[in-house]
This record gives C-alpha cells, sequence and structure tokens, in this order.
C-alpha cells in the first residue's frame, strides 16, 4: 500500500504536416481527464493550453512532441519541438503579436494568442527556446486552490 | 434515481451479434454477450444510429400502440412538421390533419404551432437575458440534450432551459380540447407523432421537465401507413393548417437557427457532427455564434429514424411546402404561456463516464487501461464484443470483461496449446502474424 498518488504518463507525436490533426492530443487529454472525473473547468483549461501548444509546434516548428503527467494534485504538459525557436520571447508573449504565414492566418489561426493563452490557463508557465535548436514550453495546472480564469 | 427507459431496443431473434452497431454507436453504449447486443442503459441516448446501421433490422424503436386511444374519451394527434415531408405530391398540408381524423383520431393540433412559439420565447430569453452563457444551445433534440448532460459538463449550463415546441403542443392541445368537451384533462389523450426514438423516450422519462405533458406517441411509420390510405379519399381538407414557415422549417436542420432572425447561429446536424462542435465549443472555439441549434439526425427531424422518406427529398418538400406560406402564423402570448414550459432545475451532468467516484481510484483505473492497451492489439476488431481496444480495457477494468475476451489472448494460448508449432495455421487470416516483405 503507497500513499503515493498514481501518476498518469502520456506521450504524444504531434503531426507537423498536418493541421487538420492539430487538437487530436488535447482532445485525447480531456477525455481522460472527464473519466477520471477532473473539474470540469481545470480540465477546460489543460484542453486549451494543450491545444494552443498543439497549434504552435504545427504551425511553427514541423510538430513535436508532448509529455502529459496527471497524478491527484495537477496536470503537467510538457511540450518539446525542434523548430527554429524563438527571437524575442518578450515579443511573442504579448497578445496579437504572430509571425504565422499566411497559409495559417487564413486558416484561422495565427492570431497571435497561442503563447499569452498557454500561460494565462496555466498556474505556472515556463517557456525555453534556444534558436536553431527548438521551444520547450512546460505547464502546470493545480486541481486544486489553483488560478481562476473567466 | 429514475429506471432507465430507453425506447431503442432489440429484437433478440433478429440479432446476429454482429459488430456493425457496437462500432456505430456515438457513445459505445453497446457490447455484444452471448451472441446478442446488449445496450448499457445509462450510456444510450436514443439517437436511433444503431436501428439505422443494423444490417438485421434487429434494433426497433419502442412507441405506443395505436390501441391506447381507446383509453380516452377524446384524442388529439400532434403531428411533427417533418411528417409534411413524407407525401409524394402533396400541395396542401390540411389533408395530412383531415386524415388524421380519419384514422381515429378526434382532432389534431400542429406541433408547427408550438414551435412559432417556442421561437418568440427563445428569440425573447436571447435579447433580455444578457447575461447568460453564450453560445445558448437548442433543447430541442432530446438525443442532443442527453449527449450533452453526459458527456459535455462545461455545455451544461448553455442549454435552453425550456420545453421542446412538442411540450408546449401538448399542453396548449390539452387545453383546447378540455374547453371543446368539457371532459376532464385526464380523459383526454394527447399523441405525439414521432419521427424519433428520443421523443419517443421523452414521453416516458423526460430529460427536462418533471413529467411528460402528452400520453404517448406513435411511429411516424405505423401512422404514414394509416395514413396514405385515409389521405386518397380526401378531396377538400376540413382542417385548414395554422402554422407558417417557422414553424414547419423545424423538421429541416436551419429552421430553428432562421427563426432567431439573428445571423449569428450555428445549425448542426448528424451526431458526429454534433459531438465534434460540442467539442469545440468546449474549447472556446466556437466565440462567434450567439446560438447552437443541434439535430441528431442527418438533416435535423426529417432524418429520423422513424420516417419514411430518404431524409434530402422530404427536406426539398418542406422547402416547396413552405414556399408562399406567411412567415409565422403563431405568436407567443407571453402572459399565460410558458408556465410549466421551463425546467425547474437547469441540465444536470451525470458522468456516465467517469471510472471512479474519487479521483485517486480513478487514476489508479486509468493506468490499469492504459497498461491493459499496450498488450491488446489495438485493431479494435470488435470480436470481443466492446467497439474497440480502449473500451474493451474499460470493461475489464471496471469488471464488464474479461481479458481472456480478446481474441488475441486467444491466439497464445491456442499458441501454448500448439507447443512447437505454429498457431497461426489455427486461426483465420486477419489474427496471423504478418511476415516481412507480406504485399500491403
Amino acid at each position: 500500500m503507497s500513499f503515493l498518488s498514481e501518476l498518469i504518463k502520456l506521450v504524444y507525436q504531434v503531426d507537423g504536416d498536418d493541421f487538420t490533426a492539430a487538437g487530436s492530443a488535447s482532445s485525447d487529454v480531456k477525455r481522460i481527464m472527464k473519466q477520471l472525473g477532473m473539474d470540469s473547468e481545470i480540465t477546460r483549461r489543460v484542453t486549451i493550453c494543450m491545444y494552443e501548444g498543439e497549434m504552435n509546434m504545427v504551425i511553427h516548428a514541423k510538430g513535436g512532441e508532448a509529455f502529459v503527467e496527471i497524478d491527484d494534485e495537477k496536470v503537467k504538459i510538457l511540450m518539446k519541438d525542434k523548430g527554429p525557436g524563438i527571437p524575442d520571447l518578450n515579443l511573442a508573449m504579448q497578445e496579437g503579436w504572430t509571425t504565422a504565414d499566411e497559409t495559417a492566418r487564413n486558416l484561422g489561426f495565427g492570431a497571435g494568442m497561442g503563447l499569452p493563452n498557454m500561460k494565462r490557463y496555466s498556474d505556472e508557465f515556463q517557456i525555453e527556446t534556444k534558436m536553431g535548436e527548438g521551444t520547450t514550453v512546460t505547464m502546470q495546472i493545480w486541481l486544486n486552490g489553483g488560478k481562476k480564469v473567466a | 434515481m429514475q429506471t432507465y427507459f430507453h425506447s431503442v431496443t432489440l429484437d433478440r431473434d433478429k440479432c446476429k451479434g454482429c459488430t456493425t452497431c457496437i462500432k456505430q454507436c456515438p457513445t459505445e453504449a453497446i457490447r455484444v454477450r452471448n451472441g446478442k447486443a446488449r445496450i448499457i442503459k445509462e450510456r444510450c441516448i436514443d439517437c436511433g444510429q444503431c436501428i439505422r446501421v443494423c444490417p438485421h433490422r434487429a434494433k426497433k424503436a419502442v412507441c405506443d400502440s395505436f390501441d391506447r386511444l381507446k383509453n380516452y374519451k377524446y384524442t388529439v394527434a400532434l403531428p411533427a412538421p417533418s411528417l409534411y415531408g413524407q407525401f409524394h405530391n402533396l400541395n396542401d398540408i390540411g389533408i395530412i390533419l383531415t386524415g388524421l381524423t380519419k384514422i381515429g383520431f378526434d382532432d389534431v393540433f400542429e406541433v408547427a404551432r408550438a414551435a412559432e412559439i417556442i421561437s418568440d420565447m427563445t428569440r425573447k430569453y436571447m435579447t433580455e437575458k444578457s447575461n447568460i452563457k453564450r453560445p445558448v444551445i437548442s433543447s430541442a433534440c432530446p438525443a442532443c440534450v442527453r449527449l450533452i448532460k453526459k458527456r459535455f459538463p462545461e455545455l451544461v449550463g448553455n442549454v435552453l432551459p425550456h420545453a421542446a415546441p412538442v411540450d408546449l403542443a401538448a399542453m396548449m392541445a390539452r387545453e383546447q380540447a378540455v374547453s371543446k368537451t368539457g371532459f376532464l384533462p385526464s380523459e383526454i389523450g394527447v399523441f405525439f407523432i414521432t419521427p424519433c426514438p428520443a421523443k419517443m423516450t421523452e414521453t416516458i422519462s423526460p430529460v427536462g421537465l418533471e413529467k411528460a405533458p402528452m400520453d404517448g406517441a406513435f411511429s411516424m411509420t405505423e401512422v404514414y401507413i394509416k395514413l396514405v390510405g385515409a389521405m386518397k379519399d380526401i378531396k377538400e381538407p376540413e382542417i385548414q393548417a395554422t402554422s407558417g414557415l417557422i414553424g414547419i422549417g423545424w423538421s429541416i436542420s436551419g429552421g430553428e437557427g432562421a427563426a432567431l432572425l439573428n445571423e449569428k447561429y450555428l445549425s448542426v446536424d448528424g451526431i458526429e457532427n454534433v459531438i465534434k462542435v460540442l467539442e469545440d465549443i468546449e474549447d472556446d472555439k466556437l466565440n462567434e455564434v450567439d446560438f447552437i441549434e443541434l439535430n441528431a439526425c442527418t438533416q435535423g427531424c426529417v432524418g429520423g429514424c422513424l420516417t419514411i422518406e430518404n431524409p434530402y427529398v422530404a427536406k426539398t418538400r418542406v422547402r416547396r411546402l413552405m414556399k408562399y406560406l406567411p412567415v409565422s402564423r403563431n405568436k407567443a402570448n407571453f402572459d399565460g404561456i410558458g408556465e410549466g414550459l421551463s425546467w425547474e432545475h437547469e441540465l444536470e451532468y451525470t458522468p456516465v463516464w467517469q471510472l471512479d467516484d474519487n479521483v485517486q481510484g480513478a487514476l489508479a483505473k486509468m493506468q490499469e487501461i492504459n497498461q491493459l492497451l499496450k498488450e491488446l492489439p489495438g485493431l479494435d476488431c470488435g470480436s470481443c464484443g466492446a467497439p474497440s481496444c480502449r473500451a474493451f480495457a474499460e470493461d475489464i477494468v471496471l469488471g464488464r470483461a474479461k481479458e481472456d475476451d480478446c481474441i488475441f489472448q486467444m491466439r497464445e494460448r491456442m499458441q501454448y496449446m500448439a507447443g512447437t508449432g505454429d498457431a497461426d495455421e489455427y486461426l483465420p487470416p486477419p489474427f496471423r502474424n504478418s511476415k516481412e516483405g507480406e504485399d500491403t
């Protein structure tokens, strides 16, 4: 008998070639959280964070990997890509700032809300980026006592 | 908790135990056990998808028997407007209404009339209640409402908290019959002519109201068969239709939305599309719309599995009947109307997919499921009676199945029994091991 909570580990490959497949990892996580009986507002925040991360990977980095860990205290999301990196993080974190190409914008993506939303909907947000090597975003969402996002 | 009633049932003799319905069920509510398709009652939303896809016609919708009309002194038929699209070469809805009085009903009350009033009420609700959750989701399709209740906890508050047109029609019809005949309300039988099993289920266990305002429902197919004969002899209709194009338009996808006279609506039909759109609303991806009309059936109610005509043909006919009709002929009288129409409670989420009551237990079960999934072939062959390997793994963890039910686990056993030999020769081709260099 252990007092440690079970830790669910999930790994997703985010396909960089297919716009229409983006969002499949986040909807899988959503389904799992519902089955776990997680609060629906927390589930919504996790789904949005992941979805934005997936979209970023598809638009800018030709895909990547997402690692999700769920236990009885938090959901931790790590999204890692081998894309071009972000030249100016401060700019990238501003709402509305986008470097998405026309194809992405024509499809309704690239509104410059990806990173700001990921920060807004998570309780903890970290981003590391290196030009030419890639970007890693880590987000945590607490199941209890996290922030309230309207 | 009330017991579950479902209109969708199985004809055991016809069921061959194939896997068609389990794969098509949008809520993974069916399992094959002992050669027969069994419904997990708390998951079924009565959408009728299994009825549509069953190759052996073993799935059916149970509706009321016509004999029930004898139990009342006076009976009123409530024809769904989708009925109007079932007849070839029909120009006058009055002929259908008159026909209904020839096959056993004393009177008729068009559901389309009530639909116009509900549209009125919805418009008012949308403008007056500025603080309600947007987009507002229609509550007219009971299969969709049940889907939201069971699968979309974030959206239960978006559902329009009032009854569907058929409920209002039943209330008005009964009231009208009482004042016309002087009989007691209980002596009057009010019956819906339903295009789908979901509405039949509503007459027994309604999802929003405490008690269904109608006495029962007859299958549209059954009524149609009686009606075609009776309608042939009608030269001049004795009853005139009193609904406009808004009311009749409710039978096709887009009708309810268009009736709001507000461009910012979305009309979705087909249960798979409905699920996708609900997922999008849940993820905040549909901010530009105010109202969402949902229809579990393709093309709307004309696509219900108790209708006769192909939904596309029926839709075209309904459109033709709508031509040259006044926009709306029934107005909500807000003083009297609406009482008893509003749901007493907001829709409540029933977590039928939740693995356990507490998070710890659910996490442990999920861990087990993920572990099992690694062992399973991932073919979703359905041989175990579950729609997918994932559903099967869930069933094992929830005690609804055994690991040995998987044919691939059986292969392992065969291998063991075959000793050093190859078990493949005992197995059907889809389940043999693939060899390198084989054609794909």
